[in-house]
């Protein structure tokens, strides 16, 4: 073996690979909100008392759970225009990961709502709170906060998911890697560096979400 | 209201608390047998009896955190159904104070006061925030009112729980064992909240076994047993002959301890 480096493409591909950088972070950010909305709306229609749409949000998460993301993004990219839903890829990258991550927060954050004591619901209805004030003004908070840990370790794995939508040509990381690869060749050097790249962005990502929940939901607790 | 002829003006009152035959099941377990009971404006309640005797039930039929399957239940003038709105109404006249406190642990002591009072009674923060620093004063809290409540003693906390119940200015109070979750030096300063709030004339029902406490401030003392009442009259006369085998000895049981 004598391969020879050549970071030359690399090099020059820098700027192309910071703005891929820049797709990717925008796709993690954007799928994370969806997520985090689909989350907490599917936790709340998950124990409405109206039976359909309980069983509407179950079922939805099955599906979601028990399929491959790969297979969902190229659903939205390539069957939906079908039913006249045309849309970009970046978009639908979007669309997939909120749709995706969101199917796993309803559970996480499901988790973190049954977790709250009967006692703090009960307190909120002795002050002539309506339901939806209980849930959003009290449980809410304390909810995300127990589930924390679980829901940041699904949004860093939403985060690196981005690249599977490199399959529809969405603007993130790894399809400007692929070009820069097709162009030159240079497979290990390419990849290598992205590598490290997704690395910290990972890593910034769990800063992001750590100082997120210093700034909203951290409270003294016994 | 049949021996009030000799008070008109007394009849005239309509009751705060009236439950007429009120009937609770739990599944095919009775929780509450019949309960008739009617709480005048500005009178004091003590309602005691073994664990598991219906008492917490009861009290919580008032502003209907439990469903009642028989009777009748009006508060204030509103008949207690299952009408969302009469709901709502009713809790925001009734106050109640629980044996865990039930803060928000996420507000701290000013915001567990005013939450309820701008969301639910619509008040501006202003006007919210002055009520609860106003009731904060009264039960001696109000130099904590930034902390939250994992900052503060069970007894410490137990009096904000107060203060938000107050907050909403409530005809009424409703307390489910309020000190049994105290540590013992803290209870003190709980029973004399309480009896300050009294003295200033709330109705209040308050399930306690605190008897040095009933002997002051009750009007009343009730004693339930397996979901009825057994057993109510004035504490003198409450303490002094219990008429019923049980009562006997539940005061038997617990008296000893005061
Ligand atoms: N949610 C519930 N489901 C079934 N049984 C209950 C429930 N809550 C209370 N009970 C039962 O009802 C009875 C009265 O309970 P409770 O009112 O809490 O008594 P107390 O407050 O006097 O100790 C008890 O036997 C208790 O086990
Ligand atoms: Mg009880």
């Amino acid at each position: 073996m004598s391969y020879t480096f050549d970071f030359t493409p690399v090099i020059n591909g820098f700027p192309t690979l910071l703005l891929g950088c820049i797709g990717t972070l925008w796709l993690a950010l954007s799928g994370m909100t969806l997520a985090i909305v689909i989350g907490i709306g599917g936790v709340v229609l998950r124990d409405s008392h109206i039976k359909p749409l309980r069983w509407l949000v179950i079922a939805f998460v099955e599906l979601i759970r028990n399929t491959p993301f790969l297979v969902q993004i190229y659903f939205i990219f390539f069957a939906l225009p079908f039913m006249g839903i045309r849309l970009n890829p970046t978009p639908t990258a979007i669309i997939a990961l909120g749709v995706n991550g969101g199917a796993y927060a309803i559970e996480i954050i499901r988790g973190g709502v049954q977790s709250i004591n009967k006692g703090q619901l009960e307190a909120g209805r002795a002050l002539g709170l309506r339901k939806g004030q209980v849930f959003r003004l009290i449980v809410l908070k304390p909810a995300l906060r127990a589930i924390f840990p679980s829901l940041a370790s699904q949004f860093i794995l939403l985060t690196l998911t981005t690249s599977i939508a490199s399959a529809v040509a969405a603007y993130e990381l790894t399809s400007v890697a692929k070009l820069i690869e097709n162009e030159s060749f240079r497979s290990f050097e390419v990849y290598g560096t992205i590598t490290i790249m997704y690395l910290v962005m990972s890593w910034m990502m769990m800063n992001f979400l750590n100082f997120m929940s210093r700034r909203y939901l951290s409270y003294p607790v016994k | 209201m049949s021996t009030s002829a000799s008070s008109p003006a007394a009849a005239a009152i309509a009751p705060m608390i009236a439950m007429e035959g009120v009937e609770k099941w739990y599944g095919t377990f009775k929780a509450l047998t019949d309960i008739n009971l009617t709480v005048r404006p500005g009178e004091k309640i003590v309602l005691c009896g073994p664990s598991g005797s219906g008492k917490s039930t009861l009290i919580r039929c008032i502003n209907h955190l439990e469903t009642y399957e028989k009777g009748r239940i009006v508060v204030d003038g509103v008949l207690l159904d299952n009408n969302p709105k009469t709901i709502d109404v009713v809790r925001r006249e009734v106050g109640m104070v629980f044996q865990q406190f039930n803060l928000f642990p996420h507000l701290t002591v000013l915001q567990n006061c005013t939450l309820a009072p701008m969301r639910s009674r619509g008040l501006a923060r202003d006007a919210a925030e002055a009520t609860a620093r106003r009731l904060l004063g009264r039960v001696k809290i109000l130099d904590q009112a930034d902390k939250y409540p994992a900052q503060l003693s069970g007894g410490q906390q137990q009096r904000v729980a107060i203060a938000r119940a107050l907050c909403m200015e409530p005809k009424a109070m409703l307390f489910d064992e309020p000190t049994s979750a105290l540590d013992p030096e803290m209870v003190k300063e709980v029973l004399d909240t309480m009896i300050g709030l009294a003295k200033d004339g709330m109705t209040m029902i308050c399930v306690t076994h605190e008897m040095g406490f009933a002997r002051q401030v009750a009007d009343r003392v009730i004693f339930m047993s397996e979901g009825a009442i057994v057993e109510e009259g004035p504490p003198a006369e409450f303490f002094q002959n219990p008429r019923h085998q049980r009562t006997k000895k539940f005061l038997g049981e617990i008296l000893p301890r005061y």
